[in-house]
This record gives structure tokens, C-alpha cells and sequence, in this order.
């Protein structure tokens, strides 16, 4: 059976999905760990199927001011990522680094948008280093794309790809421990139905 | 008064001291039709330009018509003309189909192609536009003011419009 709709994966696809989350969380957290010099522990990440409004709650409501890193997918599997970081978290990371928070993600100054492409680049890259590793498949990814915005109006971007298919976004919702504090970000993965239906052939379980 | 929310791919329509709201327009478009003399406001907020666009199975559903410009518009009008507006009397004002990432791809580029589709179907219906907030990098928020047909847009970083 073809994968027409996201809606139609089973629990059992989305503990797959689950597995590459936690393999690609894995491999960010030690990338981060030596970026950020200091050790870092995560959590099993969380990946939920959401409908686009759960999911812009899920990242502080509509009018929430965070920051988004968009990702091109080309190669054997096509697709977006988009990573959510919070104005919180993205404080926590700078503070690791530099001793000092962000002070106003709308207003960043030069080394700060460039140390948080960096983190949106490792993330992006450990996602789908997890996958291409687990399924032997070629993948690249474009440079991180940085928009700081309204979180529905940055999530709008991946739901206008989802409109074609469904109405449901998959979102990774990671906890790292950075210093002694959870930090919270999420990954929201867009594929493109039929890499999404390759990419478990690949894995071989069965849609 | 009332404040009536419209979700992504959703219209609705408001009178008297309604506020309808929609949040934070990315690449997606709000489009405000008024009808001054009978103070009733309609808004849609439209995803994606046409609805030829979509999958055959999924076109005909009611959140399939209000995801799309052209079928978005048209039950729009509708909805207005049921709650007693005169479809020639409608003015709009239009928000939204901002570019939030830079890059050449065609995906990226979508807010642009719903401005113009909007203005094309709006063109279409002799509906005569009368502000526009349109384009540029960044999200917006519109509340459509039912007694005076003000549109008020709210953006992150810029300041508050009132057209």
C-alpha cells in the first residue's frame, strides 16, 4: 500500500521515526557537546503527529516569537526540515558559549545569528546523517535558511508543503540538559510522501 | 462585541462590534471583504493560489475549498451575501504572502504567487481593493474591525498598521 496521506502512518511507523529522532538527537547532543564545551544530555525525544494549530501551540502559540531554521532535502529522499528554537533555549546555549544571553532574538547581533545557524546546521545535519546512516541512502541538505518570526507564520512555510498531502506536521520535541537546565527545542520534519514511503522500504517495514 | 478567530485554511464572517482575528500570516494570505453600509465583514485566510493545484481526491471538502485563493474567495462571498452583504458593495484589503525564507526555490516564493492569485480572483468578482499589507520577509498578524472596516496589522518587529 502506497502512503497517500501522513495521517495514515501507524504507530509502528512513527516508532521508527521515533528511533531516527532519537539516533539524530544522539549524534546532536555530542556535537553540540564539543561546540558548546560543556557536557550535554538529552532525553528520549517525543515525536508527535500534530495538526498544524496543535503544533503551533506546542511552540508557544501563533504569535510566539521564535526562531526557524529551514533545511532543503535532495537526494534519494526529498523533503524540509525546520527547527524551532526557542529564545530561551537559544539564551542557554550563547550563555554555555559566550557567558552571555541572547538578549533580543529579533535584534541578534552578528555572532550570535551565526553561532545559532551553527546549532541549526548540527541539529539538521544529525537528523539526517541518522537517516541516511540507518538506510544507506544519499541525502543533502541545503545551508540552514534563519527566519526570527511569528511562530505560526514560520511554521506556515513546511504546512503549505504539508497542504498538498495532510494536514499533519511531524514534530520532534528534543530536552537537552545544558548546565543543569532543559532546554527545549523541535525538529519538524516535512517529507515528501513518496520518500517518506521509500525511506521505510528502505528500513523494511512494512506500509 | 465579539472576537472571532479564523484558523489557517478557514473564513468567517462578523457584524455590528465583531473583531474577526487570524494569526500570524506567513507566505499565507488574509483577505478582508467589507461591506460598508451594512457593516458586514468577511475574512478568509487562504494557504496556497488554486485550487487545479490540489489533489484530485481531496478537492472537494470544505477545508480543501478554504485552503485555496480562487475557491477561498468565491464561499467567502458567499457567506457574506447570506448574511444580507451586496456583493458589489464589497471592498477588500489584503494581508499577508510574505516571503519568510530567503531562497530561489518555488516553494519558498508562494506568498508572492498567492498575492497575485487573490488580486486576480478579487479582479475577477469586480471587488475593488482598497489597502494592502502584502509581501516583504516577515509574519503578520490582521484583526478585521466589523463597524469601522479598519484592518488592523500586528507584526513582530514592526509597528502596529491601522488601513
Amino acid at each position: 500500500m502506497a502512503i497517500t496521506n501522513i495521517e495514515e502512518l501507524q504507530a509502528m511507523h512513527l516508532d521508527v521515526l521515533k528511533e531516527i529522532g532519537n539516533i539524530g538527537s544522539g549524534n546532536a547532543a555530542s556535537a553540540l557537546s564539543t561546540m558548546l564545551n560543556c557536557p550535554i544530555d538529552i532525553s528520549v525525544p517525543d515525536v508527535r503527529l500534530l495538526n498544524f494549530d496543535d503544533a503551533v501551540n506546542f511552540l508557544g502559540g501563533p504569535e510566539n516569537v521564535a526562531i526557524g531554521m529551514l533545511v532543503n532535502i535532495t537526494g534519494d529522499i526529498t523533503g524540509m526540515m525546520l527547527y524551532v528554537i526557542q529564545h530561551s533555549c537559544a539564551s542557554r546555549m550563547t550563555e554555555a558559549v559566550f557567558g552571555m544571553g541572547i538578549e533580543d532574538i529579533t535584534n541578534m547581533n552578528e555572532m550570535e545569528v551565526s553561532f545559532i545557524g551553527e546549532v541549526g546546521n548540527i541539529m539538521s545535519a544529525s537528523y539526517i546523517n541518522a537517516i541516511a546512516s540507518l538506510t544507506n541512502m544519499m541525502i543533502d541538505i541545503s545551508v540552514p535558511n534563519m527566519c526570527v518570526d511569528m511562530a505560526g507564520a514560520i511554521l506556515s512555510v513546511p504546512a503549505v508543503s504539508f497542504a498538498q498531502v495532510g494536514d499533519k506536521v511531524l514534530l520532534i520535541d528534543d530536552s537537552f540538559i545544558i548546565g543543569g537546565n532543559e532546554v527545549k527545542s523541535n525538529m519538524i520534519l516535512v517529507p515528501e510522501m513518496r520518500s517518506l514511503e521509500y525511506l521505510f522500504n528502505k528500513l523494511g517495514v512494512n506500509i | 462585541m465579539g472576537t472571532i478567530t479564523v484558523g489557517i485554511a478557514d473564513l468567517k464572517v462578523g457584524k455590528a462590534d465583531d473583531v474577526l482575528v487570524t494569526y500570524a500570516l506567513g507566505s499565507c494570505v488574509g483577505i478582508c471583504l467589507y461591506d460598508a453600509e451594512k457593516k458586514i465583514a468577511g475574512l478568509a485566510h487562504i494557504m496556497l493560489p488554486l485550487s487545479k493545484d490540489a489533489a484530485a481526491a481531496s478537492k472537494s471538502t470544505p477545508e480543501n475549498r478554504r485552503r485555496y485563493a480562487d475557491t477561498g474567495i468565491t464561499e467567502l462571498i458567499q457567506e457574506m451575501s447570506l448574511a444580507g452583504a451586496t456583493t458589489k458593495n464589497l471592498t477588500a484589503k489584503i494581508a499577508g504572502g510574505a516571503q519568510m525564507f530567503t531562497s530561489s526555490s518555488a516553494v519558498f516564493n508562494i506568498g508572492e504567487r498567492n498575492v497575485e492569485a487573490v488580486k486576480k480572483m478579487l479582479a475577477a468578482y469586480r471587488i475593488r481593493i482598497i489597502a494592502e499589507e502584502t509581501g516583504l520577509n516577515y509574519g503578520r498578524t490582521v484583526f478585521f474591525h466589523a463597524d469601522t472596516g479598519i484592518m488592523e496589522v500586528r507584526a513582530a518587529t514592526k509597528e502596529t498598521k491601522m488601513v
